[in-house]
């Protein structure tokens, strides 16, 4: 006899026994076949729940092979060697930036392919070598000069899509007419390849150059370097005044309307938008100051806005938990209260507030909304030298890249967003680390 | 003297003066020794170095901040036969032109002699203006340190001055939230009402058609500019409804197992597992969502002969919701955790399994906490900015078909933002009305949530 799963009777089994039931029906059979009924109930919520933990981590076991698989080949880069004769004719010692560089580089192409004859073979030949090897071999012969009339032989970055072909990212067996390297392209690099001129290499240059257009010449130097401003400027700014206010909100505040309008304001400033920090930073640091539009320091002055209530929340929590005892003791022995909250309670504190500033800083940097309202979107080469430099962050970097449509910048992108991970996992071991080892339970 | 030279100058004389007040209160206090001084000697020290550096500080600060403005007046004031008859616009071209020329960083090819002369007279100023503050500081300095070194006295109250410097800085740390917050509202608000005096409330809130692209010249096709912005709310509001509808039961059903089904050591390896979400970068959310989610979301649904537009509301939504799982999670276990345990207790003794416990009793009891993370979700959601610049659409659609790109308030703030900005175009103020809105929204929902937390909270404690 089935038993409607109301929901009441459910929860009440013992009451809903029919009266009216036939007498050849035993009431403890009813009772087993609903148990049954419940406990397989029981066993399916419990399966949603586990399911719903599983979907969860296999999102997030998702998200990172997908960025792994795609970033990891970045770190690598296809170079070509390439035997450079720096002929005595080619330079003049009184300028040689001036030199032609690119002729060189197309001059030993031309040797190792002799049979290259046609103009736009010749392009397309040229092609294979990065733009940016003319800059490295100028570079080399400005900081060495002797090397002048002599043969070097020089690995060059190549092109950003032989090393697609070269890291499998480009289909050989695609119609020519689809493809980024012609035929003929793909023999010389196989040409390359049988005489050893053409290897995978650490790619130095993704950590040691700022932005380009180019994908094998970009890298996150530049990027890097904002980042690490902007939090200076955020860490030196966000870690004294929330700690101030924390002390102040904690220890001495009074209880009036004034100081529960701050704490009102505190909690609701954690959950504004970070894009609305943007418009505040547009608005009253550039357009109000007249502050420099891309720089660090304007970068950092929003952040700290923005982390503030993380760090004034944790720094309070942290004071929260220093036990009464301590406070009473020191004032017992003639403290003032300046004295206890300084010398007695703040050590006692510290460990926690520096747990909840690194949280803080780790938020900072992985931020980009509110950096883009303030310029730090440019496309900006060189590394920046100051706070008042234009600059841009990592996580603005990613976002630029993300955009740009070479197949290379996947990679790149995928590469960048490693790093950043790697920088925001050391910070949160460290804000693991800090708890465990410092903070005391009472 | 160059601002560092005279900062570090400022640090060695400090340290001296500490030194000093050090020194004055023990000789202050003669024979009887310092046992008889009001406060310990250090506080001598320190009230001495604060008087010696504020002053200081305060006067180099004041020149950093109005200096340029002073200076770029009194150049102008030289050539005023020119500036006489000129529009507040050439005049502040022609101040950029100065600041260029003064800087050294490029002359402009339009420069005549007379503002070639102005620079001169700008750097010849700020010269002096600069000896001038160098002198002031220094003076303002020993002055400030000797009025206290001559002060200090055995029943001078050193300790009661220095922790009320101290007092009167944590106040003004802890009144920066207010300022903040001030700040918000008045900057959203001066730009809005300016874009509201050209474009009609009514039209702005109401209104269907979205293009915020504004003619160049008067006779171009298709660029009248209108600001609807029903479109947009759309967009925002499905995309959040899309976020929602993966992170609240999947945050949900986590909070509920790992609170009541999971043994210790599973809680402890799964958790920190899952805060990981948490921690990630948006902007990694959104090259996710962009390059991985949309293509598959896209194949899916060709497979299936459906059009699927390759910045699909779909994509972002579910990358969202991805992103806003821990935060629900933590919320819920939080207010999970909060019911007592004798409600549980009574409900096992009734012979209630541990799922109608949780369906029956803990749901119920816990129900206006949830509701309350909820909307702290959803007001996440709404704010949320990197995921949709990166993998929704920008073009305004009015539709209900989350295949298809639409647009939400975040993304428009951003586009209409990042790049010039002229602030006298609706183009440009239009995305602070759409900041007003979007501060206005998740405030309001943060405010309800929060209530309704803290009085979910006092009912059991």
């Amino acid at each position: 006899m089935p038993i409607a799963g109301d929901s009441r009777k459910d929860a009440l089994p013992m009451q809903d026994v029919e009266p009216s039931a036939p007498s050849s029906v035993r009431t403890i059979d009813i009772i087993n076949r609903r148990l049954n009924k419940r406990y397989r109930a029981e066993k399916r919520f419990k399966r949603l729940g586990l399911a719903a933990i599983l979907s969860s981590l296999l999102f997030l076991g998702l998200l990172f092979t997908s960025i792994v698989s795609q970033g990891y080949s970045a770190f690598v880069q296809t170079y070509i060697l390439l035997d450079i004769h720096f002929s005595r004719d080619a330079f003049d010692v009184s300028n040689l930036a001036g030199a032609d560089y690119n002729g060189l580089i197309r001059k030993s192409l031309q040797s190792l392919f002799p049979e290259v004859r046609d103009r736009q073979e010749k392009r397309m030949l040229n092609g294979l070598v990065s733009s940016g090897a003319p800059f490295q071999i100028q570079k080399m012969v400005m900081s060495d000069t002797s090397m002048i009339g002599s043969t070097r032989s020089v690995w060059v970055p190549a092109d950003d899509d032989v090393d697609m072909l070269m890291k499998g990212r480009i289909d050989r067996s695609a119609p020519e007419a689809e493809r980024r390297l012609k035929d003929v392209q793909l023999g010389w690099i196989d040409g390359l390849r049988g005489d050893l001129r053409l290897k995978k290499k650490f790619n130095r240059i993704f950590f040691t150059s700022g932005d380009s257009r180019e994908p094998e010449l970009a890298g996150i130097l530049g990027a890097t370097m904002g980042s690490m401003y902007t939090l200076i400027v955020t860490l030196l700014l966000s870690f004294p005044v929330g700690v101030a206010s924390a002390i102040y909100l904690e220890e001495f505040a009074p209880r009036n309307k004034w100081v529960d309008l701050i704490e009102v304001n505190i909690n609701n400033l954690a959950a504004v938008p970070s894009i609305v920090f943007g418009l505040l930073g547009l608005a009253v640091f550039l357009n109000f100051f007249g502050l420099p539009r891309s720089a660090p320091l304007v970068g950092g002055l929003v952040l700290t806005l923005m982390t503030l209530p993380t760090i004034i929340i944790a720094s309070r929590v942290s004071i929260q938990s220093v036990p009464p005892s301590i406070r009473e003791a020191a004032l017992g022995v003639g403290a003032s209260k300046m004295q206890t909250v300084f010398h007695h309670v703040m050590p006692l504190a510290i460990p926690g507030m520096l747990t909840g500033t690194i949280i803080g800083m780790a938020r900072a940097l992985g931020e980009s909304a509110p950096l883009l309202m303030i310029g730090m979107v440019a496309f900006i080469v060189d590394p920046p030298g100051g706070i008042l430099e234009p600059a841009t962050v990592l996580p603005v970097q990613i976002y630029l890249w993300a955009d740009s449509p070479e197949r290379a910048f996947v990679e790149r992108t995928s590469a960048a967003i490693i790093v950043l991970l790697a920088f925001l996992m050391v910070m949160n071991a460290a804000a693991v680390f800090l708890r465990s080892r410092f903070e005391r339970r009472w | 003297m160059n601002f560092p030279l005279l900062l570090i100058v400022i640090f060695v004389f400090s340290q001296a003066a500490y030194w000093l007040g050090y020194k004055k209160a023990f000789f202050s206090a003669g024979e009887k020794g310092p046992v008889h001084l009001h406060s310990r000697p250090q506080y001598y020290g320190t009230l001495t170095v604060l008087w010696c550096v504020i002053p200081p500080l305060f006067i180099l600060v004041a020149w950093s901040v109005f200096s340029e403005t002073v200076l770029t007046g009194l150049a102008l004031k030289t050539m005023s036969e020119y500036t006489g008859n000129l529009s507040p616009d050439e005049i502040s071209l022609l101040k950029s032109d100065l600041r260029n020329i003064v800087s050294g960083r490029f002359i402009p090819p339009a420069a005549d002699a007379a503002l070639l002369e102005a620079a001169d007279h700008y750097r010849h100023m700020r010269d002096i203006g600069r000896q001038g503050l160098s002198a002031l500081a220094l003076a303002s300095m020993i002055l400030g340190t000797i009025i206290v070194l001559v002060r200090i006295r055995p029943g001078m109250r050193a300790r009661n001055h220095v922790e009320k410097m101290i007092s009167i800085t944590l106040i003004t740390c802890s009144t920066i939230a207010i300022f903040t917050t001030v700040g918000i509202v008045l900057s959203v608000l001066f730009e809005s009402i300016l874009f509201f005096q050209q474009v009609p409330v009514t039209e702005f809130l109401f209104g269907l058609k979205w293009s915020p692209q504004m003619a160049i010249r008067a006779d171009q096709v298709a660029a009248s500019g209108s600001f609807g912005a029903v479109p947009v709310f759309a967009g925002t509001v499905m995309i959040s409804t899309i976020a929602m509808l993966v992170a609240a039961p999947l945050g949900l059903m986590s909070a509920i197992y790992l609170s009541d089904y999971a043994d210790r050591k599973f809680r402890a390896a799964v958790k920190p597992l899952l805060e990981i979400l948490a921690g990630v970068p948006t902007v990694v959310y959104g090259f996710f969502a962009a390059l991985t989610v949309a293509p598959v979301i896209r194949q899916f649904g060709e497979s299936l002969g459906l059009s699927v537009s390759s910045e699909s509301a779909l994509a972002a939504g579910l990358v969202m919701g991805i992103m806003i799982i821990p935060f629900v999670m933590s919320i819920s276990d939080d207010v999970i955790n909060a019911v007592p345990q004798a409600l549980r207790d009574g409900s096992y003794a009734l012979g209630a399994t541990k799922s109608e416990t949780i369906k029956k009793v803990i749901i119920p009891a816990a129900l206006p906490g949830i509701v309350g993370g909820m909307l702290l979700a959803v007001s996440r959601a709404i704010g949320e900015t990197m995921i949709v610049v990166m993998a929704a659409g920008l073009s305004a659609n009015l539709t209900a078909n989350p295949l298809q790109a639409v647009t939400t308030v975040t993304v428009q703030i951003v586009t209409l933002l990042v790049g010039d900005q002229e602030f006298d175009s609706p183009k440009t103020l239009a995305a602070f009305a759409l900041g007003l809105l979007l501060f206005v929204v998740t405030l309001i929902l943060n405010i309800i949530a929060l209530y309704i937390v803290r009085k979910y909270r006092e009912q059991y404690e």
